[in-house]
């Protein structure tokens, strides 16, 4: 192995500074948040005062989590090309979001993705249903931020793991719980800002050893490993794997309860549909930096040496912006990666807790008669209960393989979430019972399948044979959610709901009537 | 804000309404299914025809790589010309059918 000088893993003081300057800022911006979020519209939707472009830079805070930041740079540095399939996949959901749901979502919606289901179907049935979608995703979503928050801030500042789930629950309590979807947005803003700025100078940096051709940095990666890094590998063994992982990929991104929350936030469809395009644009330039920075990872530190420090290779971006900013640079790149974790969580709770208040106390328990400062209370007492549920979640699964579960809730929102809200939305026909079963049917296939699948039933349980051969279950799952949702809501006819749906459509694509 | 339900049912079973959606649904499925195409198109390239992206149009460089980027800025295209749609065609209908409904 060659050798490799890092301070990675000691305390370095510029990440230290940095992070706590994030924590300061951030905590300044909640308190000046705080005095504005008394009313329901203003804790779960920042009063619909966000601009478009604001919005875009939110939900590309929101999606792109440290996963996407150190797990995608790690593959392509470990696997190259093969790499660049996670970044599609998790790009090409974004332009679905704005054809389908983007708008009609902002039109018809309150607060969250259940308003617009139960839209014209009885509520409670398809609150509950909903709920249970919308919770799913939210918890499998958080282990996996919980516990890589833990696992990194250990490895990054050599704090122990309870202490840095700990902080990361508690600062991210503090956001959502004082400062609501105005502080929570902030928050993501500067954290997308930091996030795209510091991938922007590691890339410079990087391309300023190679002429700042990149074209010279792909070559020296042939040259030093075998032209095969450039082009498609061993990732697709099994192109039923590929199609149904893609599909979770796409769909699974259309049916994230705290991505279609922030809909909510912006003034009207017009602005709504402008923040996807912000968005999309955004997150499309972060990924191709990713594939840059690992291609630099692999080329510059070398793979022995990032498979030496996390074999899955999620070190890597952090390797390189030492070996080609020095430790202060590194400090920066630390730190903005725990800062894009608490700002992931802080969106996850904040839309776990309205599900818990809006759609299960208020409109399911107190059938929606509910006054506004009881209701901004319950939302307090669920972020609260979250919050704590997240950091339990961080100590529960220390030390778990549980890479699976960002997985398994793409799979649950692609399934369970994705088509109800698109058959509410496009199909007169569809009834409470087609939605509550379509729900149930996806979210319980999602995980029943995932269970028995390669990624838990072997490479978790041991077992040598899968039952079922697919590694992500979403191209079944999804596809009998649908089918489920069709034939159920054919044999339960509701012309109630039918009648409205004629009548919401002046909402739906007017935004006559919209909150 | 009052609207009488027989206004509403008007505009509703208007041409024009009529037109709007049916433009606004057939637009929206077909910018979803050009990018289904693309996308599924390039992961079933992958699964079954990896020659066809290994193929080298430099020293090392493969068509992979430009295909692969193509494909991130053709999905943030691609919302551009929905935006784009949206803002000069669909936007002024809108405006004019919202005004008919609201000076009543």
């Amino acid at each position: 192995m060659e050798t490799f000088e890092t301070t990675l893993g000691h305390a370095n003081i510029a990440s230290v500074i940095i992070f706590f300057l994030f924590v300061a800022i951030t905590l300044l911006i909640t308190y000046w948040a705080a005095k504005r979020t008394r009313t329901t519209s203003e804790f779960y939707a920042a009063d619909r005062s966000i601009s478009g472009v604001q919005n875009g830079l939110a939900l590309a805070g929101d999606y792109m989590s440290a996963a996407s930041f150190l797990g995608i740079a790690g593959m392509v540095a470990l696997k190259g090309y093969d790499g660049l399939i996670y970044s599609i996949g998790f790009l090409v959901g974004w332009p679905l979001v704005m054809f389908l749901i983007a708008e009609p979502l902002r039109n018809l919606g309150k607060f969250t993705f259940a308003d617009v289901v139960a839209f014209r179907l009885k509520q409670k049935p398809v609150r509950i249903a909903s709920s249970i979608g919308s919770l799913m995703t939210i918890v499998f979503y958080l282990i996996a931020q919980m516990v890589g928050a833990g696992a990194l801030i250990q490895i990054l500042f050599g704090l122990p793991y309870e202490f840095a789930v700990i902080i990361v629950g508690f600062v991210m309590i503090a956001y959502v719980l004082f400062g609501g979807m105005l502080a929570t947005t902030w928050v993501q803003i500067i954290k997308a800002i930091l996030l795209i700025g510091g991938a922007t100078f590691l890339v410079i940096f990087t391309l300023a050893q190679f002429g700042f051709n990149p074209i010279n940095l792909f070559n020296q990666a042939a040259i030093k490993y075998s032209d095969a890094v450039l082009s498609p590998g061993g990732f697709v063994t099994n192109p039923w794997d590929a199609i149904s992982l893609g599909l979770a990929l796409i769909l699974g991104t259309a049916g994230l309860p705290h991505i279609l929350m922030r809909f909510f936030t912006v003034p009207d469809a017009k602005q709504a549909r402008k923040s996807v395009f912000v968005a999309t644009g955004l997150i499309g330039y972060f990924y191709i930096l990713t594939f840059v920075i690992g291609f630099g990872a692999m080329t510059l530190v070398g793979q022995d040496i990032i498979a030496h420090f996390d074999k899955g290779g999620n070190m890597a971006a952090l390797l390189l912006s030492e070996a080609v900013g020095g430790r202060f640079f590194l400090g920066f790149i630390a730190a903005v990666a725990f800062a894009t974790i608490l700002a992931v969580v802080a969106g996850l709770t904040l839309s776990g807790a309205s599900t818990l208040s809006h759609d299960l106390y208020v409109n399911v328990f107190k059938a929606g008669k509910a006054d506004e400062v009881n209701e901004v209370r319950v939302a307090r007492i669920a972020t609260l209960c979250i919050g704590v549920l997240a950091i339990l979640l961080g100590l529960v699964f220390k030390g778990q393989n549980v890479a699976f579960t960002v997985g398994l809730a793409f799979a649950v929102a692609a399934s369970a979430n994705f088509p109800s809200l698109v058959l509410s939305i496009l199909w007169k026909k569809f009834s409470t019972k087609g939605a509550v079963s379509s729900i149930i049917t996806g979210a319980s296939l999602a995980v029943i399948l995932i269970i028995l699948s390669p990624t838990i039933w072997v490479d978790i349980l041991k077992n040598q044979q899968a039952i079922f051969p697919l590694k992500n279950p979403a191209l079944f799952s999804m596809l009998t959610s649908f089918i489920v949702g069709i034939v159920v809501s054919y044999f339960t006819k509701e012309p109630e709901a039918q009648n409205k749906f004629e009548d919401e459509k002046l909402r739906t694509y007017l935004g006559i009537g919209s909150e | 804000m009052s609207i009488k339900t027989e206004d509403v049912r008007k505009i509703l079973e208007s041409e024009k309404f009529k037109m709007l959606v049916m433009k606004r649904v057939s637009v929206s499925l077909t910018l979803t299914v050009i990018m289904l195409i693309v996308y599924f198109g390039f992961i079933l390239s992958i699964a079954f025809y990896k020659e066809f992206l290994a193929q080298k149009i430099g020293d090392y460089i493969t068509i992979g790589l430009p295909i692969g980027i193509g494909i991130i800025i053709f999905a943030w295209l691609l919302t551009g010309i929905y935006i784009y749609w949206a803002n000069n065609k669909y936007d002024k209908s809108v405006r004019e059918l919202r005004n008919q409904i609201l000076e009543k």
